[in-house]
C-alpha cells in the first residue's frame, strides 16, 4: 500500500456500491464484504484508489459490490490480471478476490508465481471447500470423502495445503481469517494491505446452499495459539501441523517487495534506433 | 461469546450514550442489509418484516440521541464504538438468513440481538464505578427487557416454522 | 563481368561449423557498403552442432523475398545438407564452392549441373592458428560477390570484439586466405554498384522492427513468455521498455501473459505480448475478455508451421482462422498482418493506435520468415500513429463505462479517476458495465462493439494495392514480396499484373476492396496454407468480382517469385 491521501472519517458505507449482490442469504460472502468495507474505512483510502481484481465465482462478484474500481475477469487468471495492473500502476491498492476453485484449482500455476513475485498485493480466497457457482462439485479443499454428483463418495484425493504452498513460495504474509467474524477479518485485511509485497489471507466462508454442514465452522473456528512468526522454518512446522482453522495473522515475512521504475522519460529515440543503423 | 475486552471502554455517561446510540444503529445497518438481500431473493414478508424492525431500531437510536442532548453522539461513537468478535451486540447474525427463512425466523434473531444487548448492559450496570453510568446502563437494561418482551409477542404471532420451511422444489441454478 | 542487380548466396555448414555467422557478416558488410538485403537461416532440429544454411540475397533495391534459385553456395561441409534439397535450389548457372573433404554433395547438387569448385578450406584453416573454414568461405564469398577485404574486416572485428585480438587476427587471416582462393575461380558476375544513399538505413530483423514499431505506437507494458519464433520480440523490449519508462515482466505462462497486458491495459497502459500459435491458441479465451470488456491489447502472433507443435522454426500462414474467428460468441476485433521486415515496423504502430483509438484487441499475424529474418531497410519516416485512447475525466454523475455513442467508442475512466469506478466485466453487459442476461442490452453492446469497428474510416494503409491488370494477385504477409518480384517478371513480359495485398485483415473492408479489384478479370489468391483460410475467408465475406483460382502450399517452403509468376502466366 502506497501513501495516499486519505479522507477524513471515511465510513464502511463509502465503499459498497449499490449493486445489490446475488449471494445467497446466509452466504459468508456478505461477511467478507463487510470486511472488505471496514478494512478500507479503517485505512481511509480513497475508494478511487482501490482495484479489487477477481476471477469467476461467486467470490468473485466482489468487485461490483464495492465502490472502488474492479475487474471481475476470466476463471483462475485473477492474480495475471493484478500482476500487469500493480506493476504499471503502482500507485493503486490492488486487493484481489478469489474462491478455493478459482484459486487454487485452474489459478493454482498463478498462485504460486504470484507469491514467488511477491508483488505488493493483497489476495483474498474466500475458501468454501466446494465450487458454488456451478453447483456443487469438490474443490482442491474438499474432504476426500465428501460425496458430490461428480465425485460420487467423495474425491479420495487429499487436499493441500494452500497456507502452505503461499508459504513455499514465497508469500511475505499468511493470514486465515472466519467470515463470521468481521471485525477481525477487517483487522487482518488492513493489515494485509499495509504489509509490503504479497499478502495472502484465507478467509472461510461457508456456503449455505451447497455445504450447509459449515454452519459448524463457528465452532471450530479458533483465534491461533501463538502469534505470527517471522521465520520460515517455523512457520512451514506450524503451517503443515495446522488443523484448518487456526485464526489470525500466522507469518509475516521481510522479502522487499516486487516493483520496476514505471513512468515517463525523456525518450530519447536515437538510443533505441542505434543498434539498427547502419 | 464476547470477552470483556472485545467490547469498547465505557468509562462516562457519554461514552455509554455513545455505544448505546451504535448499538443501535448498527442494528439499523444490518436489518436494512437483510431486507435488501430479502428483496433481491423475493420474500417480500421478511423485506416487511425487516424494514420494520430497522424502522424500531432507528427510533431506539434517536431515543437515544435525545437522551445525550447536545452532546455528539453520532462522532463520539465513531470514535469509540468497536466490538471486536461477533459484532455489535444487536447486529443480527447474517449467517443465519435464508432466502426462504420466515418472519419467525427473524423474530428469532432479533431476540437473540436484543437478549445480548440487555446481557452487555447488564456487565456495564454490575461494572461501572460512575454512579451516573450505572444508573443510564440501568435505564438502557430496562429498555432493553421491554424489547425482549415485545418481541416475544410479536412471536406469538407467527407460529414456529413447519419442517419443509426450506424446501424449494426447484434446484440451485449455476449463473456461470 | 556482368552486373547484376541481385545476387544470392547460400552458406552450409554443420557442428560448429559457423555458417550462419558467415551469412551475417556477408550481410553486415553489404549492408554497410551500400546494399540491401535479405537474411534468412534454416536449421536443422538440433540446439548447437546441427546442419545450417545461410541464406543471403543482396541487391541494389530493397529485397522482401529469397530467389527462386541461388547464385552461389558454398559448402563447408554436407553432412545432412541434404535436408535443405527442396529449400536450397540450385541449377546449371550456380557456382557451388565444395570442400573435398567436407562429405559428399549432395543430389540437389550432384544432380543440378551447377559448376562445382573444390576448395579445402578445412585444411587452409588448420594452417592458420585457431583457424575456422566458415572464416576461409568468408573470405572466398566476399571475394566472390566484390567486396574488399577493409569491408568484410568492420563487422568482423565488431562481431569478436569481446573475443580478443588473437581471435581476431586468427579470423582476418581466414579471409584473407580465403580472398586467395577465390582470386583463382572465375566468376563473370558482380553485384552492381548500389546508387549513392542518402536516406539512413537500418539492418534488423522482423521481430526487433515489430518491437521498435510497438514502442513508437505507445505500448509501455509487455508479458512475455518465451515461444519459438517471437521470442526476439520480447527479448528486445525487456531492455529497451525501461528506457521509455516502460517496463516488461515475465509471465509463467500464455495464460498469465495475455491476462497481465489486459490489466496493465485496464489500468490505462497500452501493452502488448507476443507469442505463436501454441501460445496465441492459450491466449484466446482473455482476447475474448478484452473484446467484451472494450479493452485494448495488441498480441503478436508470429506465425510458424501448424497445426500443434507443427514445426516451430519454420513459416506458414495458418493462424489466419484462429486469429478472425478464434473467439467463442461473436467477438469483432482488429487483424493486421506486415507486408515485409521493414512493414513490421509501420504495422505495429498503427496496430497499437488502432486498438488505442477503438478500445478493442488487435492481432497481428507476422510470421516466422519475416519475424528472424534480417533486411536492410530505410528508416522508417515518423509516423503520427501514437496511441489515443479516449478517456473519461470530470465525471459527473452515474459513469456509464459502455455507454453509446456515435462513433461507438465511449470514454474510458482509469483506476484513480473520482467519480469513475466501474467493474471492468467479460460477463454481458449494460451501458453501465453491470452484468445483465437482458435481450435489449446484449444487442445493444454487440452492436457497438461491432460498429465502432466497422464506421472507422482506416484509410489507405488497409492494404497494398500496386498495379494494373487483368488478372489479380490477392496474398498477405510474407509473400506480399514474392508477389511484387513476379508481377514485375510478369510486367516485363507483358503481362499486367495488380497486387492487392491486405494489411488489414479484420474487420474486412468490402467496399475498399471491391475498389481495388476493379476491372479485373481474374484473381490468383496465393498464401501458404493448406486450407486455403485465406482463399475461404475472402470468398465467405466479400463479393469478389470475378473467376478465382488459389495457389496455395503449406510451409515449411515459401512460395517463391518464380513460383508466382509461373502461375500467372499460365492463367490467361
Amino acid at each position: 500500500m502506497s501513501g495516499l491521501d486519505t479522507r477524513l472519517a471515511a465510513k464502511p458505507a463509502d465503499y459498497k456500491s449499490d449493486v445489490k449482490p446475488i449471494w445467497c442469504p446466509g452466504c459468508g460472502d456478505y461477511h467478507v464484504l463487510m470486511s472488505f468495507t471496514r478494512a478500507f474505512a479503517q485505512l481511509g483510502l480513497p475508494p478511487e484508489q482501490i482495484a479489487v481484481v477477481s476471477g469467476i465465482g461467486c467470490s468473485s462478484r466482489i468487485p461490483a459490490y464495492t465502490n472502488c474500481y474492479g475487474f471481475h475477469g476470466i476463471h483462475g487468471r485473477s492474480l495475471a490480471l493484478a500482476a500487469g495492473l500493480k506493476v504499471t500502476r503502482p500507485d493503486l491498492t490492488v486487493v484481489v478476490a478469489s474462491g478455493d476453485g478459482d484459486g487454487y484449482s485452474i489459478g493454482g500455476n498463478h498462485f504460486l508465481h504470484a507469491c514467488r513475485r511477491n508483488i505488493d498485493m493483497t489476495y483474498v480466497v474466500m475458501d468454501n471447500h466446494i465450487y458454488g457457482m456451478t453447483k456443487g462439485q469438490p474443490s482442491p479443499t474438499t474432504e476426500p470423502e465428501y460425496d458430490t454428483a461428480l465425485a460420487p463418495g467423495g474425491t479420495g484425493v487429499a487436499p493441500f495445503h494452500p497456507l502452505v504452498v503461499a508459504l513455499a513460495s514465497g508469500a511475505n504474509f499468511i493470514a486465515r481469517c472466519f467470515s463470521g467474524e468481521p471485525n477481525e477479518t477487517a483487522d487482518v485485511l488492513a493489515e494485509a494491505i499495509k504489509h509490503p509485497g504479497f499478502s495472502f489471507v484465507e478467509i472461510l466462508s461457508p456456503c449455505i446452499t451447497f455445504r450447509p454442514d459449515e454452519k459448524v465452522w463457528k465452532d471450530q473456528v479458533h483465534a491461533a495459539s501463538v502469534g505470527a512468526t517471522h521465520d520460515q522454518g517455523k512457520a512451514a512446522r506450524r503451517l503443515m501441523t495446522d488443523d484448518g482453522f487456526n485464526i489470525g495473522i500466522l507469518y509475516r515475512g521481510n522479502r522487499p517487495p516486487y516493483q520496476p521504475a514505471v513512468g515517463a522519460t525523456d525518450i530519447d529515440w536515437s538510443e533505441l534506433e542505434r543498434d539498427f543503423e547502419l | 461469546m464476547s470477552k470483556a475486552s472485545d467490547n469498547p471502554k465505557v468509562a462516562s455517561l457519554n461514552d455509554l450514550l455513545a455505544v448505546a446510540y451504535q448499538i443501535e444503529i448498527d442494528a439499523v445497518d444490518r436489518y436494512n442489509l437483510l431486507a435488501d438481500q430479502m428483496e433481491t431473493h423475493n420474500n417480500p414478508e421478511l423485506v416487511k418484516v425487516f424494514r420494520d424492525l430497522a424502522r424500531a431500531e432507528g427510533i431506539h437510536g434517536e431515543e437515544i440521541r435525545r437522551l445525550a442532548g447536545d452532546f455528539d453522539v453520532v462522532a463520539h461513537a465513531r470514535q469509540i464504538a468497536k466490538f471486536e468478535r461477533r459484532g455489535s451486540p444487536e447486529e443480527a447474525d447474517l449467517s443465519s438468513a435464508h432466502y426462504l427463512m420466515t418472519p419467525w425466523h427473524a423474530l428469532q434473531l432479533s431476540l437473540d440481538g436484543e437478549k445480548r444487548a440487555l446481557a452487555y448492559f447488564t456487565s456495564i450496570v454490575e461494572t461501572a464505578k460512575d454512579p451516573k453510568v450505572k444508573a443510564m446502563a440501568g435505564e438502557l437494561v430496562e429498555e432493553e427487557a421491554e424489547h425482549v418482551n415485545l418481541v416475544h409477542r410479536l412471536l406469538r404471532r407467527y407460529p414456529p416454522p413447519s419442517e419443509s420451511w426450506a424446501d424449494d422444489m426447484d434446484p440451485p441454478v449455476s449463473q456461470e | 563481368m556482368a552486373a547484376s542487380p541481385s545476387l544470392s548466396i547460400a552458406i552450409i555448414g554443420s557442428g560448429g561449423a559457423g555458417a550462419l555467422t558467415t551469412g551475417d557478416l556477408l550481410l553486415e558488410t553489404a549492408c554497410a557498403a551500400g546494399w540491401h538485403g535479405l537474411y534468412t537461416r534454416t536449421l536443422g532440429p538440433q540446439i548447437r552442432g546441427g546442419e545450417a544454411a545461410g541464406l543471403l540475397r543482396l541487391a541494389v533495391h530493397p529485397v522482401e523475398c529469397l530467389p527462386d534459385q541461388f547464385d552461389i553456395l558454398v559448402g563447408i561441409d554436407w553432412l545432412n545438407a541434404h535436408r535443405f534439397g527442396a529449400e536450397i535450389k540450385v541449377g546449371p548457372q550456380t557456382l557451388v564452392i565444395s570442400d573435398p573433404r567436407g562429405g559428399e554433395p549432395p543430389p540437389m547438387v550432384t544432380q543440378s549441373g551447377a559448376r562445382v569448385v573444390e576448395v579445402p578450406m578445412k585444411e587452409m584453416a588448420k594452417a592458420i592458428p585457431d583457424g575456422r573454414p566458415n572464416m576461409i568461405a568468408l573470405g572466398i564469398a566476399s571475394r566472390l560477390l566484390g567486396f574488399s577485404a577493409e569491408q568484410v574486416s568492420a563487422p568482423l572485428e565488431k562481431r569478436l570484439a569481446d573475443k580478443g585480438p588473437a581471435a581476431i587476427e586468427a579470423s582476418l587471416a581466414g579471409i584473407k586466405a580465403g580472398f586467395g582462393a577465390a582470386a583463382g575461380i572465375a566468376y563473370g558476375t558482380q553485384l552492381a554498384t548500389p546508387r549513392a544513399n542518402t536516406a539512413r538505413r537500418w539492418l534488423l530483423s522482423g521481430n526487433e522492427a515489430t518491437a521498435l514499431g510497438a514502442i513508437r505506437g505507445g505500448i509501455r507494458f509487455a508479458a512475455a513468455y518465451p515461444i519459438t519464433p517471437a521470442t526476439e520480440i520480447l527479448e528486445w523490449l525487456a531492455p529497451n521498455l525501461s528506457k521509455v519508462g516502460g517496463t516488461l515482466l515475465q509471465a509463467e505462462d500464455e495464460l498469465a501473459a495475455i491476462n497481465m497486458i489486459v490489466g496493465a491495459s485496464y489500468g490505462g497502459t497500452p501493452s502488448l505480448t507476443a507469442t505463436s500459435g501454441p501460445g496465441l491458441s492459450l491466449m484466446i479465451e482473455a482476447l475474448g475478455l478484452a473484446t467484451s470488456a472494450e479493452i485494448p491489447i495488441v498480441v503478436v502472433d508470429v506465425m510458424r508451421g501448424g497445426p500443434s507443435t507443427g514445426i516451430p522454426t519454420k513459416s506458414e500462414q495458418a493462424d489466419l482462422n484462429i486469429a478472425v474467428y478464434g473467439m467463442h460468441g461473436d467477438a469483432p476485433h482488429l487483424v493486421l498482418a506486415p507486408q515485409s521486415v521493414g512493414d513490421c515496423v509501420f504495422t505495429s504502430q498503427w496496430a497499437t493506435h488502432l486498438a488505442e483509438s477503438l478500445q478493442a484487441p488487435a492481432i497481428i499475424l507476422s510470421d516466422q520468415f519475416m519475424g528472424q529474418s534480417r533486411a536492410a531497410i530505410e528508416r522508417p519516416a515518423d509516423v503520427a500513429f501514437i496511441g489515443a485512447r479516449t478517456l473519461a475525466a470530470n465525471i459527473a454523475g452515474t459513469y456509464k463505462r459502455h455507454a453509446m455513442a456515435a462513433n461507438g467508442v465511449s470514454p474510458m475512466a482509469l483506476p484513480g479517476t473520482r467519480g469513475g469506478q466501474y467493474t471492468a466485466d467479460g460477463l454481458t453487459h449494460t451501458e453501465r458495465g453491470t452484468p445483465t442476461s437482458g435481450a435489449a442490452d446484449h444487442l445493444a453492446q454487440l452492436d457497438k462493439r461491432r460498429d465502432k469497428l466497422d464506421r472507422f474510416n482506416f484509410g489507405d494503409h488497409w492494404a497494398s494495392v500496386e498495379g494494373e491488370g487483368d488478372i489479380a494477385v490477392m496474398t498477405w504477409g510474407s509473400l506480399t514480396g514474392a508477389a511484387r518480384e513476379a508481377a514485375a517478371h510478369a510486367v516485363a513480359d507483358g503481362i499486367g499484373v495488380r497486387v492487392v495485398a491486405p494489411r488489414l485483415l479484420a474487420p474486412v473492408q468490402p467496399e475498399r476492396l471491391a475498389a481495388a479489384l476493379e476491372g479485373v478479370k481474374r484473381i490468383l489468391v496465393v498464401e501458404q496454407t493448406h486450407g486455403r483460410q485465406f482463399h475461404k475467408y475472402l470468398r465467405a465475406h466479400y463479393d469478389l468480382p470475378a473467376p478465382v483460382r488459389a495457389f496455395n502450399r503449406p510451409g515449411p517452403l515459401p512460395i517463391t517469385a518464380g513460383e508466382i509468376h509461373r502461375a500467372i502466366t499460365e492463367w490467361r
